[in-house]
């Protein structure tokens, strides 16, 4: 039986289609885009086309509004380091606790550089307080950096309000829109976003090219300087393969947004509801009413995450715990923990991320198979007794390390 | 690669009136070696009616200089010599199915050249009335020396201003930290130093801000409006003034069986209908543009005529 694929969020597998645009480009016209002659001639137009193709999934007004870059953590550094630069007496950045790490490092960093950044914390659901962060908006803020959609859960913020309460009060926003872009629908003109980050591996376009929207007339100053490419504001030799990929990529997304949130819905929520009626002590995290249509993430009480994805691996089902990028540490998902979940569910969340490449046989597969491998593992967890948790699990069992 | 258009091509791969005319009696240099593109314009002009009989050129210069100079010296060819003087380089670019917005000022040069001839013709010296500098605004063809000198005689401060008086910076709006450059050191020598927080920082909103919040102090604070950008009239002052610009070319296009109504202004964007005669057809534009041209003039600013079957959502929503 071929392998299920339910790990969306981390990567998605390049669509067929996206490759068939690509492939002229690598050798029939292979030329620099700047270039006059004839291997280079066609690059020109395709790249416009693809520009076009992304400003039309994300609504934006002007096509100039689109920059490409390498991926989506080049475009979360520029818009925020460019905010700085081009502010220069405003050192403060408001941002959320559950950001990416591409957002959360690298203010961390800024943090120790002197830069003053306020974290806003969200509630058990993954939900923003707006209060809290109207009250920090100020003349003092270069930059809000929070994210569309969290990549764990797949709660999605009121970006659109946070943006208008930001242009309000005269502060720009930016936002990492890289899990929401070709999931949920964006009409960038009629907002007050001033930034975006997209990140084509997420929507069935290749690795290593990203967008960076920046609405025209918003103060900037670009992270890469040297040639002309991308109007000066990003230097370097187009990505040509990628974007070309990337446009048509677009493309598909904004003609599959209905069926994304139509069908892969009905999946993911056929999903969930399998599972839960299957399995005891297990609960969905996340903010269930505001969420992406595409993602569960599920917390699995008394056992280990990544047991659990390796059992799954080992019958043919991907997912992940965490993001693919915290995982390799042994601490649980900060934002499982930002959301106060016990130590002993936030350890054993699981996600899955759905595409349109999935069907409702997977699905149903998913939930035969899940049952039996979590009771496997409960049966080895000393928080685990017969058919429930033993009674208050963090007291009884409590191993000090030396 | 630019995306020349078929006639751009066309004109460069067998470029009309190429070389110098005969007995020519106006002579237009433009350009120089050293800036990678030059001009010289040759004509003949019949003195008694001032008619132009022969137009020939010589460029040095990339594609789009040469099909600009080739189709400069068609479009001349039987004109009097003040009919000539009215072609645009807009008028050139639109005579060569449109140029790349890099290579505006290609046509430019064409336009240069032909002031340079006619004042040859009538025993004039033309002076260049810019040196060229490094080229800051790639939309509007404006280096750096333009917009220097346009800061100092007009004594600016802002972007916006730049953009009002030279268009640099009024489209795309990547050049915005060159302006800023200029702006910082030409400011440096006035001893004041430029500012750009505030407006500038970030765009001008297409929503209103939301009535102000007690917990937002800073909302309190008006968005300063169209003022800043309209050369110190109100905006009510700036409406009559369109509507009196617009006053004065409907009877032309009533006599067309046309009309014209302004219906909305969003700061340099003026939204207009267009009725009868004028609407929908291919002299729509045209007519759009002349009407472009004349507000320009009056207002003494950059705007832009829009039909109003291309305003925004949001604006007609407003309405
Ligand atoms: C929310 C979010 N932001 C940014 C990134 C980083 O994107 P990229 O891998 O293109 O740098 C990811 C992907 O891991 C993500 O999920
Ligand atoms: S380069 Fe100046 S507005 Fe585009």
């Amino acid at each position: 039986m071929a392998d299920i694929y339910l790990d969306n969020n981390a990567t998605t597998m390049v669509d067929p289609a996206v490759v068939e645009e690509m492939l002229p480009y690598f050798s029939e016209q292979f030329g620099n885009p700047s270039s006059l002659h004839n291997f280079g001639n066609k690059v020109g137009f395709a790249l416009k086309k693809a520009r076009k193709q992304v400003q039309k999934l994300l609504g934006a007004e002007h096509e100039s509004e689109i920059i490409f870059t390498s991926c989506g953590s080049e475009s979360d550094a520029t818009a925020i380091l460019s905010a700085l630069a081009a502010q220069p007496e405003r050192k403060e950045i408001i941002t959320t606790v559950v950001e990416h790490p591409a957002v959360l490092t690298l203010c961390e960093h800024l943090g120790s550089e002197g830069y003053i950044v306020h974290r806003l914390p969200v509630d058990k659901q993954g939900r923003l307080d707006l209060d809290d962060y109207k009250n920090l908006l100020s003349d003092k803020v270069a930059i809000v950096s929070v994210m569309w959609a969290n990549n764990e859960s797949g709660t999605i913020f009121p970006v659109e309000k946070m943006a208008e309460l930001a242009a309000d009060a005269g502060v720009m926003l930016h936002t990492d829109a890289v899990q929401a872009v070709g999931k949920i629908p964006i009409n960038l003109a009629d907002s007050d976003i001033h930034m975006l980050s997209v990140s084509g591996h997420k929507l069935h376009a290749p690795k290593g090219i990203g967008v960076l929207y920046l609405k025209r007339g918003t103060r900037f100053r670009p992270l890469l300087r040297g040639g002309h490419q991308e109007r000066g504001r990003r230097a370097g030799t187009e990505n040509t393969t990628s974007i070309i990929g990337l446009g048509k990529a677009a493309e598909l997304a904004l003609e599959n947004l209905e069926y994304e949130n139509t069908v892969v819905k009905a999946m993911r929520d056929r999903l969930e509801e399998g599972i839960l009626t299957a399995v005891p002590y297990c609960f969905v995290t996340g903010d269930k009413e505001n969420r992406l249509p595409n993602t569960a993430s599920i917390a699995f009480e008394f056992i280990e995450g990544e047991a659990i994805l390796l059992l799954l691996n080992k019958i043919g089902i991907a997912a992940s715990s965490g993001s693919a990028c915290t995982s390799g540490s042994l601490e649980p998902s900060h934002v499982m923990r930002a959301m106060d979940i016990p130590y002993t569910a936030a350890h054993g969340t699981t996600r899955f991320s759905l595409s349109r490449y999935n069907t409702m046989e997977e699905i149903e597969r998913v939930i035969e198979t899940l049952p039996p491998i979590v009771a496997q593992l409960r049966k080895l967890s000393p928080y685990w007794e017969g058919n429930g948790p033993v009674e208050n699990p963090e007291a009884l069992f409590e191993p000090v390390y030396a | 690669m630019w995306d020349y258009s078929e006639k751009v091509k066309e004109h460069f791969f067998s470029p009309r009136n190429a070389g110098a005319v005969e007995d020519a009696n106006a002579v237009g240099d433009v350009g120089s070696l050293s800036c990678g593109d030059a001009l010289r314009l040759t004509l003949k002009v019949e003195p008694e009616t001032e008619i132009i009989l022969d137009a020939g050129f010589q460029t040095f210069g990339c594609g789009s200089a040469i099909a600009s100079s080739s189709a400069l010296t068609e479009m001349v060819k039987g004109l009097t010599v003040d009919q000539s003087l009215e072609i645009s380089n807009q008028d050139i670019a639109d005579y060569l199915d449109g140029l790349p917005a890099e290579k505006m000022h290609c046509s430019v040069m064409g336009r240069e050249a032909l002031q340079s001839a006619v004042a040859n013709f009538r025993g004039e010296v033309w002076t260049d009335d810019h040196d060229e500098g490094a080229m800051i605004c790639k939309c509007f063809a404006i280096d750096e020396v333009m917009i220097e000198d346009t800061v100092r005689a007009n004594n600016l401060s802002t972007v916006e201003e730049v953009s009002n008086y030279t268009k640099a910076g009024g489209g795309c709006a990547s050049c915005h930290e060159g302006i800023e450059g200029v702006l910082s050191r030409v400011l440096e020598e006035r001893g004041e130093i430029f500012v750009a927080d505030g407006v500038g920082a970030l765009p001008k909103r297409k929503k209103q801000p939301a009535p102000a919040d007690d917990s937002i102090n800073s909302a309190a604070e008006p968005i300063p409006d169209a003022a800043t950008s309209t050369g110190g009239m109100t905006n009510l002052q700036r409406i009559r003034r369109i509507e009196t610009v617009l006053e004065s070319i409907r009877p032309n296009l009533q006599r067309d069986g046309g009309d014209v109504n302004l219906v909305d202004v969003d700061g340099r964007n003026i939204y207009v209908h267009l009725t009868g005669a004028c609407s929908g057809c291919q002299m729509a534009a045209m007519t759009l543009g002349g009407i472009q041209q004349q507000l320009i003039e009056d207002l003494g600013e950059y705007i832009k005529v829009i039909p109003d079957t291309e305003i925004p959502v949001q604006l007609s929503a407003e309405a």
